[in-house]
């Protein structure tokens, strides 16, 4: 009889002499063997997580840390408790750079995820093999292109003598053009759209990645019983990418509410504060006013601001999920 | 496994407040204080040289302007023991990094300064006065020095020296020579209403008045015809007590309105390019250079640029005052440099910034290559330029200035974010329509004195 067989009743066995001699149980061995891997795991995450620890969550604590203290990063700090949250709202256009923010969700995140499903859906049924990847590919592309450059070009392209006018001046839409990073009504709607040329990529990408998770019996059935496109899109595709739209959401809700880059690269918050964000701010009082413990303040406030939007969002796509 | 969670975070939250109570330890006691010994008047008998060991200057340079390397270069021609390491970047970049470098562990022997009074307050930059004394820098023409001086109050103008100028730049009115004479231009104007004539003339001609930028990436270069109407209309003096920052003052005053009225006018007549408010500092330049604009608000610093771009075609007057007879006033500012409260090498820096200012060949490359007055003692001589080019003109008007007294430093640097945060914006809005003249005045001086209250 296999040892193994006996260990299930007893941490004891028989010996070929007859006498009892003691087994570790295979629950201690299990034990060992679970302790070894969970080891062994922690090994291959320390890295990462050191990583996330030093860029991180040092940063976060150091950050709020700071936003107690009157600093201007070079002298010692002085104790300030909560004033620099109170002074927070003497900040020029705290509440416009906010609201900003709020607008950009439109574009960074649910322009993108809802045209991200329509490609994605699209590319799924009609382009397979090789045009699909060359599709991805393109899509995929503004992701990996410097944003700096990103932000030039697409200067260059917004200007008043930029390819955008000139187009609309071709087709006969002349009364249109503008300087749209310098018109007051519609550089924020031209920073969105620079928004959603990056984001559209990323959205497509990963929710292709989901569709191609999807039984495809499922759109067979579908098909025989006559579905249209539409009807596949909204019954099959949505319901079962709940946990990918879900991400999307998150990552391009934040990236919208703590956005800087795109902006700072293309009207730097201008013209007046029409795009000023909380991010642009925030790099103005530490870097430019040399104010750390006021900027991080406003850190912490975004930072707060962006989980009350983010876990209400996170919480609804797992609960779908779950159902 | 949620409690080995719970306690690697605990650990890793724990030794965050660590490190970070550690970095602030260093930084307490690293950072020099303002009556630490590194802040202190050098004190010597015989000026100071970079004798004949070798020696590296550590410097960082401003990017996109050669002429301090152009200077390096020949200082190291003239005194081979000295070589340099070199570090450049952006303006932007600089006004951002300046306080760390200067607190850092190696702290640059010379560098291009964004803005002074508070990192003099801080006590990370040397005072200069000793060296003023020793190579007869207080001898100088009075304006050169004064814009370096911070009190110790922290008020610009007077007080210690904390910087010096590679040269002194001027700023004005550029013109398009082919195109003021299409409007009968034949003279600069005397006054702001003979200015105000030619600039309906272009209009009514056809021709974009004036090109100027006005991006927030650039910063908004309206300031520079805003603050040219407000020392044309008004007294130089209060606008300077308000960029040094004096007790009480400000900068929403009844002439200051008057000008900054002036202006919202010659927006309202299109006298600006309409997309002003996207243009980048050389869009504007380059668009001037292909003809777009009749008038261009600049600095000297742009000399070799327009005499490059446009040959002969380019012309420089300093804004007219508003009354007949007045006197004209102009933006001048030094290229400013310091050295570092504990530099290694202070002295051969403060020898380089004498060297600059007093040896024939510098002064030649900060003519030519700069573009500027090379400023010094009032007996050096005046490098020579190329006939006809418009550095002639602006080497010409530096004196005009001088002799006025009317010379001014900028609006924009009155505190390190009022450009960003007041004046960029605020005329944005004026550009939009967004904004009036008495609206902008309240709004900057608003800023003015949050920034302040810090």
């Amino acid at each position: 009889m296999p040892a193994s067989s006996k260990t299930r009743t007893s941490s004891t066995t028989t010996t070929d002499s007859g006498t009892m001699a003691p087994v570790p149980s295979r629950r201690f061995f299990s034990f060992r063997k679970d302790s070894r891997e969970k080891t062994r795991g922690w090994l291959y995450v320390t890295p990462a997580l050191v990583m996330y620890a030093v860029f991180v969550l040092i940063p976060l604590i150091m950050s709020i840390y700071f936003s107690f203290f009157r600093w201007n990063g070079i002298t010692p700090m002085k104790w300030a408790g909560l004033k620099n949250y109170i002074m927070i709202f003497e900040v020029p256009d705290l509440l416009g750079t906010i609201v900003n923010a709020f607008k950009l969700v439109l574009f960074f995140s649910f322009i993108p995820v809802a045209l991200g499903l329509i490609v994605a859906s699209i590319v799924h049924r009609v382009a397979s093999g090789q045009f699909g990847e060359i599709v991805r590919t393109v899509l995929f592309l503004p992701q990996v292109i410097p944003l700096v450059a990103a932000g030039i070009i697409w200067g260059w392209l917004l200007a008043r003598s930029g390819l955008i006018n000139q187009i609309l001046g071709a087709i006969g839409l002349g009364e249109f053009t503008r300087a749209w990073l310098g018109d007051f009504t519609w550089a924020l709607p031209a920073v969105g759209l620079i928004g959603i040329w990056v984001l559209l990529g990323f959205c497509t990408v990963l929710l292709l990645t989901g569709i191609t998770k999807i039984d495809p019996a499922l759109y067979e059935s579908a098909r025989i019983d006559g579905a249209s496109w539409f009807k596949e899109f909204t019954s099959i595709t949505i319901p079962l990418l709940r946990y990918e739209i879900g991400v999307c959401l998150t990552v391009t809700v934040t990236n919208a509410l703590a956005a800087f880059d795109i902006v700072y690269v293309s009207t730097a918050g201008g013209p007046g504060n029409s795009t000023s964000v909380p991010g642009i701010q925030i790099y103005i009082l530490a870097f430019t006013e040399q104010r750390i413990g006021l900027a991080s303040a406003l850190a912490v406030l975004l930072m707060i601001l962006v989980l009350l939007v983010i876990i209400p969002i996170q919480r609804l796509s797992r609960e779908e999920v779950g159902k | 496994m949620t409690k080995k969670i719970l306690t690697l975070l605990s650990l890793i939250v724990v030794s965050a407040m660590l490190l970070s109570a550690c970095g602030q330890t260093e930084t307490a006691t690293e950072a020099p204080s303002t009556d630490a010994a590194a802040a202190e008047e050098v004190q010597m008998s015989a000026a100071p040289t970079c004798g004949t060991d070798p020696v590296v200057l550590n410097a960082y340079f401003e990017t996109g302007f050669d002429l301090p390397f152009v200077l390096a270069e020949e200082f190291t021609k003239q005194y081979p023991n000295v070589t340099w390491d070199i570090k450049q970047d952006q303006f932007t970049n600089l006004i951002n990094e300046t306080p760390r470098l200067l607190a850092g562990d190696n702290p640059p022997d010379l560098i291009r300064l964004p803005t002074m009074v508070s990192f003099a307050k801080q006590g990370l930059l040397m005072n200069l006065d000793g060296y003023a004394a020793a190579f007869g820098w207080d001898e100088w023409p009075v304006p050169q020095l004064d814009q370096n001086r911070v009190s110790e109050d922290g008020t610009r103008g007077s007080g210690s020296l904390y910087a010096m100028g590679l040269n002194y730049s001027l700023t004005g009115i550029f013109y398009n020579k082919e195109l003021a004479a299409q409007i009968g231009m034949t003279e600069a104007p005397a006054t702001l209403a003979e200015f105000d004539e030619l600039l309906a003339a272009a209009k009514d001609a056809g021709l974009l008045p004036i090109m100027q930028w006005g991006s927030a990436k650039s910063g908004m270069g309206l300031a520079f015809p805003l603050q040219a109407l407000m020392a044309s209309v008004g007294p130089v003096g209060p606008i300077n007590d308000w960029i040094y920052q004096k007790e009480g003052a400000t900068i929403d005053t009844e002439s200051n309105l008057v000008a900054a009225e002036h202006l919202q006018m010659w927006i309202e007549n299109g006298y600006f390019p309409e997309d002003i408010n996207a243009i980048e500092y050389t869009d504007a330049n380059a668009r001037f250079t292909a003809g777009e604009g009749v008038f261009i608000f600049n600095g000297d610093w742009q000399n070799a640029g327009y005499d490059t771009d446009m040959p002969g075609n380019v012309g420089f007057f300093l804004m007219p005052p508003a009354e007949a007879g007045g006197d004209p006033a102009a933006m001048s500012a030094p290229l400013t440099y310091g050295i570092a409260a504990n530099a290694k090498n202070a002295d051969c820096a403060a020898f380089f910034l004498n060297w600059v200012a007093s040896d024939p060949t510098a002064r030649e490359i900060d003519v030519t290559v700069g573009c500027s007055n090379p400023g010094g003692p009032a007996d050096a001589v005046m490098p020579t330029v190329t006939e006809g080019s418009v550095t002639n003109e602006t080497l010409a008007a530096g004196p005009v200035i001088g002799m006025a007294g009317t010379s001014m430093d900028f609006i924009a640097n009155a505190t390190s974010a009022i450009f960003a945060q007041g004046w960029t914006p605020e005329l944005q809005k004026m550009v939009g329509g967004l904004q009036d003249a008495a609206g902008l005045l309240a709004a900057v001086q608003a800023e003015y004195l949050r920034e302040l209250a810090e």
